[in-house]
């Protein structure tokens, strides 16, 4: 019996359409169009002809569209239910509370599409892709010092298409969240190895649910047990800066529940003291930049 | 089309009896920790159970680490590969994941939906599961991919599928699950039933229970869509570390003789707070399969 191997070359994910076959050799590699697994593929002339070699025709709108746009962050994690929607809800609300005027935070989601909340997204990749290019072209954004994308678990789909769209534009970098536990850490270290693959700075990484202060005893205990050291130790471990730890408090959840800012709502809580000094570690790498 | 499909899968499936899909529309609302529990659970019901689990969340593959089995290697056979089993040579927790397939643990899978697919089609086609009384599949969080790619291999064997779906109580993950409930029901997957998981945490130091993803909604949404509520799970950091451990637990009665006893992953995870709890959840999953417990 022997290991598996990779069987052959990997392409550049960037370059492969969503609509490819699955062993696609990517749309920039001498063998488009040209190889095995072209056969059958819609894009098959034209990879062959080079043409796709070029960008996607939704490219120049987006650039068009982001120009007015100041800054572009990601928040990531490879793993799900980290807090990544939380975080930028937060992000959001603070960043919009920093000017003088109202109605400055402006959200665009698929939730606003839908018939009704019950309805399930059973989408494919491309189907995916284009909505992620709408959002980016379409929407009437106006002039935003910043646009914050929040992306679902994993390094699929969703990730390679708004880095294809924006990476022209220039992305500031990305915001990769986890909790203290091993099996979070794992998925974020791919997160964090998928930015690098792909050209993505990252801003730093935040520590989620990090430990917990019972409401009665004021007791903190560990509900993630940061059994290798926690985000601390893999910020250090990938050389990444490492933004804070955010300690669980079960209003945060609640906040989201009922969509209101958390930091405005407990400004005591030590969950907020953490989320602004993240927060103005975050602005104050984007204006180094 | 005929009425029984032959495909390179329902060949392959065709000694599995029961295959149960662990789902949840949300992230990080403990699929993985219900899908190695309900197969660590599901082999200890009998003696003489065998019990698969595949993780086919292709860029979060989190099963390995929770059985212990962080970077095994993967073995070709000349009748496909072979899972990692567990339970050592007892051979009857047989574990498929993309997770045993990377070189080092940080690489990233950076697949889009095609390369997805195919992937879980070689799990479903290739891999030498043998007998098998259930094969428990870990999914990744949505409706996307992995889960249409899922229903359409494994249409062929669709009278063996049922699902759990995995919620925490919080309104957003009961959103998300609903959305979960209409995959199930657009693509007729009988549920199995609900598990509200994270429902309180007790203080270590005071007793105290938080609900610290508030309670109840899981219940509460099984009786509106007249689904059975399997339980509730609050949250146990026993089991929170004992599933993040890098090395499986050694066995503190040391045998020569792979047995029951030497599988110390089965009988650390029964002294857990939760087993009783997720004991009633398998009793009641394997009345609803026609499985009565035999404990």
């Amino acid at each position: 019996m022997i290991a598996l191997q990779h069987a052959a070359a990997i392409p550049d994910p960037l370059s492969i359409p969503a609509n490819a076959p699955e062993h696609c050799p990517g749309t920039e590699s001498d063998m488009a169009g040209k190889a095995d697994a072209c056969d059958g593929c819609a894009n098959k002339d034209i990879c062959a002809s080079g043409a796709a070699k070029g960008p996607d025709p939704a490219l120049p709108f987006v650039r068009e569209r982001m120009s007015s746009v100041k800054h572009k962050i990601l928040v990531l994690s490879g793993k799900g239910g980290v807090g990544k929607s939380t975080f930028t809800a937060q992000l959001g609300w603070a960043f919009a509370a920093d000017e003088d005027s109202q109605d400055n935070l402006g959200v665009m989601s698929v939730g606003f599409m839908l018939p009704s909340s019950r309805d399930a997204v059973m989408w494919r990749g491309p189907k995916k892709n284009g909505l992620i290019s709408q959002f980016l072209k379409d929407v009437d954004w106006g002039n935003l010092d910043y646009l914050l994308v929040d992306t679902p678990p994993g390094t699929s789909d969703e990730h390679l298409s708004i880095v294809t769209y924006l990476r022209e534009s220039g992305i500031d970098g990305a915001v990769v969240i986890t909790t203290p536990q091993e099996v979070a850490l794992q998925d974020v270290r791919r997160e964090i190895n998928f930015c690098n693959k792909v050209g993505i700075k990252v801003l730093g990484l935040v520590e989620n649910m990090s430990g917990f202060v019972c409401p009665n005893c004021k007791g903190e205990s560990q509900i993630f047990k940061p059994s290798t050291g926690g985000g601390r130790q893999l910020a250090k471990e990938m050389g990444v800066e490492f933004l804070g730890a955010v300690p669980l408090d079960p209003r945060i959840g609640k906040s989201a529940d009922y969509g209101v800012s958390f930091l405005d709502e407990y400004p005591d809580s030590p969950a907020t003291t953490a989320y602004l000094d993240i927060i103005e570690k975050i602005k104050a790498q984007l204006e180094d930049d | 089309m005929t009425s029984f499909q032959d495909t390179p899968v329902s060949r392959r499936l065709q000694h599995v009896r029961h295959i149960i899909i662990v789902c949840s529309g949300k992230g990080g609302v403990g699929k993985s920790s219900v899908s190695t529990q309900l197969a660590l659970s599901l082999r200890a019901s009998s003696p003489t159970t065998r019990v698969g689990i595949l993780d086919v969340d292709l860029t979060g593959p989190s099963i390995p680490r929770m059985l212990g089995l962080d970077g095994h290697p993967v073995h070709q056979s000349s009748d496909g590969w072979v899972p990692v089993y567990s339970d050592g040579s007892e051979a009857r927790l047989a574990c498929m994941s993309v997770g045993f397939l990377l070189k080092k643990k940080e690489d990233s899978v950076v697949w889009r939906g095609p390369k997805k697919n195919a992937m879980i089609r070689q799990f479903l086609s290739d891999v030498r599961w043998g007998d098998l009384d259930y094969l428990v599949i870990d999914t990744p969080p949505g409706t996307s991919d992995e889960h249409l790619s899922l229903m359409e291999h494994l249409a062929p064997v669709h009278s063996k599928l049922s699902a759990v779906i995995v919620t925490t109580p919080q309104a957003v993950a009961l959103l998300d699950a609903m959305k979960c409930l209409s995959f199930t029901r657009a693509t007729s997957l009988p549920v199995l039933g609900l598990i509200e998981n994270m429902s309180g945490y007790v203080c270590p130091c005071c007793g105290e229970i938080s609900n610290v993803f508030s309670t109840g909604g899981g219940e509460e949404m099984a009786r509106r869509e007249g689904l059975h509520f399997l339980g509730s799970l609050p949250v146990d950091t026993e089991l929170v570390t004992l599933l993040d451990a890098a090395e499986p637990p050694v066995s503190d009665t040391p045998s020569t003789e792979p047995s029951e006893k030497s599988f110390a992953l089965l009988r650390r995870y029964q002294q857990t707070s939760t087993a009783p709890l997720f004991g009633n959840i398998v009793k009641e999953i394997l009345r609803s399969l026609g499985e009565e417990s035999s404990s």
